[in-house]
């Protein structure tokens, strides 16, 4: 069993980045008054509103802070993390840090975006946000990932225009594709077309 | 298509169906069924002796049905395999007594009818899906009668009617009369724009569709009259502008109002009555040939490949790609891409476009020849494991071994698991560690999210796929709720601890919400089940200890509906103002009884 980083002995340092996203996050959300806030929560080192943490400069300013401060663990609150999480664990590990030492808080598609009329309550609700945020990073622990092998092979399902281009540039640059079709050929709606749109040429 | 056929690194399996999906990224294992054909592809020259022969007549799908084919026979002249194929249905059989008249004729002895469905088995490291559209049938707007009247026509009829392969050789002929019409009316948005029947959404390419074919009939037919009845005229690709205007110049008139009624007016003519919402005029317009430019609409396989890979749909029934601008052929599942009309209505060049970008990304995975794997795995503590099984019965991946009997301690399959936390959440023991989602950084947000006016706030747990991203969606649609609510990230419903729910409402939580994929859409196979089965158990064990069991939720909620997210985010905000703050303080106290109890 791994031990966490804090049996280890090492104690968390935390960086809170509250990001503006322009004014998607900042028209509703005071990310100044979130960050100020937050900098007062346990094991946070450093706290900053920024006005894109994705951008080049905003990641730069975060590296910055993780080698000036020895931060250990990043909460960046932002955008949902099914967009740019994975943005920000590559800047966190080419910071030095094990990727899975950054956190996530929603205040755009969760805060901002959907109490847009109700600006302290949506400021309210990112700080606590942000706070679990921090709560959670306290105790996340690095981990690595095994290399597992991986058949260069694609089915592509669909014997269509689409699938049939998908198999061609596949195959054509030296993958194997299997192309399945139910139909007794390819060629799918298209084969069906006399002539189409914008060349006005033959389909086939 | 002949390039597809013939290349060397592409195994074509026609008449072939995907039936089964194992395994994950990098590593998939399809099981596919592969229907006979009853004629060799290898021998088959494609000669056509045998449907000389065949006395069988049928309606030749291919055309819809405008002409007819043999049971034996070519799809159609350029198929890919060119072989010919037999339909057994059809076939009047290969005793020699019924028939078999075909294989007394074939030279080459390429038809065998003990030919039977296979099974092949593909191991691939990445799958596309392209699995197209299908034309939307205009039966049930009958207001055009298209059942009842033989000269009007679907475009997808009508395209047959002027191919030059086509029943009729390119001649634009009446079905009625076999003349050729002096004068063609085309309806747009057939199935499309609709909210009664068909789509709401625009079907991309019917537009256009229209504009190619008054073209087509005006460079056959130069003194054709031509008229297009539309709601508006979307010619919004590159050089779209320009064949609209090439329309328009040559005479054909396009008129803005949809038919209200389409009657027969004698010798298989159409009178149609339209209103012109331009003039704000009623006319007659009397035509000799109706033709329905219908929509599409999504493939007829979509649901049944959505549930054997665990993709997603939009509310139009198309496939849900990962990001509608930025992963707009990515699926939500790795290693899954979509192209073409999967996703969506469009046209040959961005279908073309996809099917390019979705072998990029497939290469963009597999050219190293390896994967790294997600470690956020389960793992398990051997100083509490008491070997008792529980998680090899819940594990939806067979990743877990242990043997109760021989007291042999849970070992768990690091590349086999998924990570979805079912075996963490149901281990009684507390003996597996869900990496990356862990009891304690679980339980500290819960802490931290409740640290403060607790009976202010509803505590949401919601899966990453489909709940969280139902969430997300709400947020890009700006639709708004009450801000009470607070979400937990996890992986899977089937991670939620019933102690994470414990610890809430000792924590003076009002009300949980625990949130996951709809049954049969979980993506981790059905880890969801065992979700549902905790949360009646828990609801059971809260109404023994006087707690109303309303005051924990669990909805399904996918990644398309955040309409729905943002209604039930509505419905728990009802829910928390009827939990008085006497009614959180006796919970409190319960449980803390119940745990100095234990």
């Amino acid at each position: 069993m791994k031990k966490s980083a804090l049996q280890q002995g090492e104690a968390p340092r935390i960086g809170v980045y509250i990001c503006h996203c322009g004014l998607n996050i900042a028209r509703t959300v005071d990310c100044p008054k979130v960050a100020e806030l937050s900098a007062a929560m346990p094991d946070v080192i450093v706290s900053r509103d920024i006005q894109y943490a994705c951008s080049e400069p905003g990641q730069h300013g975060i590296k910055e802070d993780i080698a000036e401060h020895g931060l250990n663990r990043v909460v960046i609150a932002s955008c949902s993390p099914r967009l740019h999480e994975p943005t920000f664990r590559q800047m966190i590990e080419s910071a030095g840090l094990n990727p899975y030492l950054l956190e996530m808080a929603n205040l755009r598609e969760h805060c901002s975006w959907v109490h847009i009329n109700e600006p302290e309550a949506a400021t309210a609700k990112a700080l606590d946000l942000v706070r679990m945020a921090v709560a959670r990073a306290r105790d996340l622990e690095p981990l690595q990932g095994s290399r597992i092998p991986l058949t260069k092979r694609t089915l592509v399902i669909g014997g269509g225009i689409a699938g049939i281009q998908s198999a061609l540039d596949l195959a054509d640059n030296g993958y194997e594709v299997v192309l399945v079709e139910k139909k007794p050929s390819i060629g799918g709606q298209m084969a069906r077309l006399d002539k189409t749109f914008p060349t006005m040429d033959c389909s086939i | 298509m002949t390039d597809a056929g013939r290349h060397p690194r592409i195994k074509l399996l026609t008449l072939s169906e995907v039936i089964d999906v194992k395994g994950y990224v990098g590593n998939f294992e399809v099981k596919i069924l592969k229907r006979a054909r009853y004629v060799s592809e290898k021998d088959c020259t494609a000669c056509g002796e045998c449907a000389k022969v065949c006395p069988v007549v049928r309606p030749d799908e291919f055309n819809e049905g405008l002409s007819s084919r043999k049971a034996v026979y070519s799809p159609f002249p350029q198929a890919v395999p060119s072989a010919y194929v037999i339909n057994i249905k059809e076939c009047l059989g290969h005793n020699p007594v019924v028939c078999a008249k075909c294989s007394e004729v074939c030279e080459k002895k390429c038809i065998n009818f003990h030919m039977s469905d296979e099974e092949v088995v593909e191991k691939v490291g990445s799958i596309v899906v392209a699995t197209g559209l299908e034309p939307y049938n205009p039966k049930e707007l009958d207001e055009y009668s298209y059942t009842r009247f033989e000269n009007v026509l679907s475009s997808t009829e009508f395209e047959r009617l002027v191919s030059a392969g086509g029943p009729s050789k390119g001649e634009l002929i009446r079905p009625s009369d076999r003349n050729v019409p002096k004068s063609v009316g085309f309806v747009q948005c057939v199935g499309s724009r609709s909210a009664r029947k068909g789509g709401e959404y625009c079907s991309n390419i019917c537009c256009m569709n229209t504009v190619k074919s008054t073209l087509v009939l005006k460079e056959h037919y130069p003194d054709i009259e031509i008229k297009v009845f539309y709601i508006d005229i979307r010619a919004f690709g590159k050089g779209f502008e320009d064949l609209y205007r090439k329309s328009r110049s040559l005479g054909v008139r396009y008129i803005r109002g949809l038919p209200g009624t389409v009657i027969e007016n004698g010798d298989g003519g159409i009178r149609v009555a339209v209103e012109n919402t331009a003039t704000g005029k009623i006319a007659f317009h009397d035509l000799d040939m109706l033709v329905l430019a219908v929509g599409l609409q999504p493939s007829k396989t979509t649901k049944k490949l959505q549930e054997i890979l665990g993709l997603q749909l939009s509310p139009d029934g198309f496939f849900l790609e990962a990001h509608p601008k930025l992963q707009p052929v990515d699926s939500a599942t790795k290693g899954v891409y979509f192209a073409g009309c999967a996703e969506g209505p469009k046209d040959i060049k961005e279908s073309v476009t996809q099917g390019s970008a979705s072998a990029a990304r497939a290469i963009r995975l597999m050219h190293r020849g390896e994967i790294i794997s997600e470690p956020a795995t389960a793992e398990v503590d051997p100083e509490k494991c008491k070997a008792c099984g529980k998680c090899v019965e819940v594990c939806p991946y067979g990743a877990i071994s242990a043997d109760s009997k021989r007291k042999i301690q849970a070992q768990i399959t690091q590349a086999a698991c998924s990570g979805c936390g079912t075996c963490a959440a149901e281990c009684p023991f507390d003996a597996i560690i869900m990496n990356h989602f862990t009891d304690q950084q679980i339980g500290n947000q819960v802490e931290a999210l409740l640290a403060e006016a607790p009976e202010s706030k509803v505590l949401a747990f919601a899966c990453n796929w489909c709940s969280y991203a139902g969430a997300d969606y709400a947020g890009v649609s700006r639709l708004q709720y009450p801000p009470n609510v607070r979400l937990i990230r996890t992986m899977c419903s089937g991670r939620v601890d019933e102690s994470f729910i414990w610890d809430a409402f000792a924590k003076a939580a009002p009300i949980v919400l625990v949130s996951g994929c709809h049954i049969g859409d979980c993506h981790y196979n059905n880890a969801n089940l065992w979700t549902q089965k905790r949360i009646e158990k828990i609801r059971k064990k809260m109404s023994k200890l006087g707690i109303r069991p309303e005051r924990l939720q669990l909805e399904w909620i996918s990644a398309a509906e955040g309409v729905r997210f943002a209604k039930v985010m509505g419905e728990l905000e009802k829910l928390r103002r009827q939990v008085s703050a006497e009614e959180i303080a006796e919970t409190v106290k319960a449980l803390a009884e119940k745990t100095g109890a234990n």
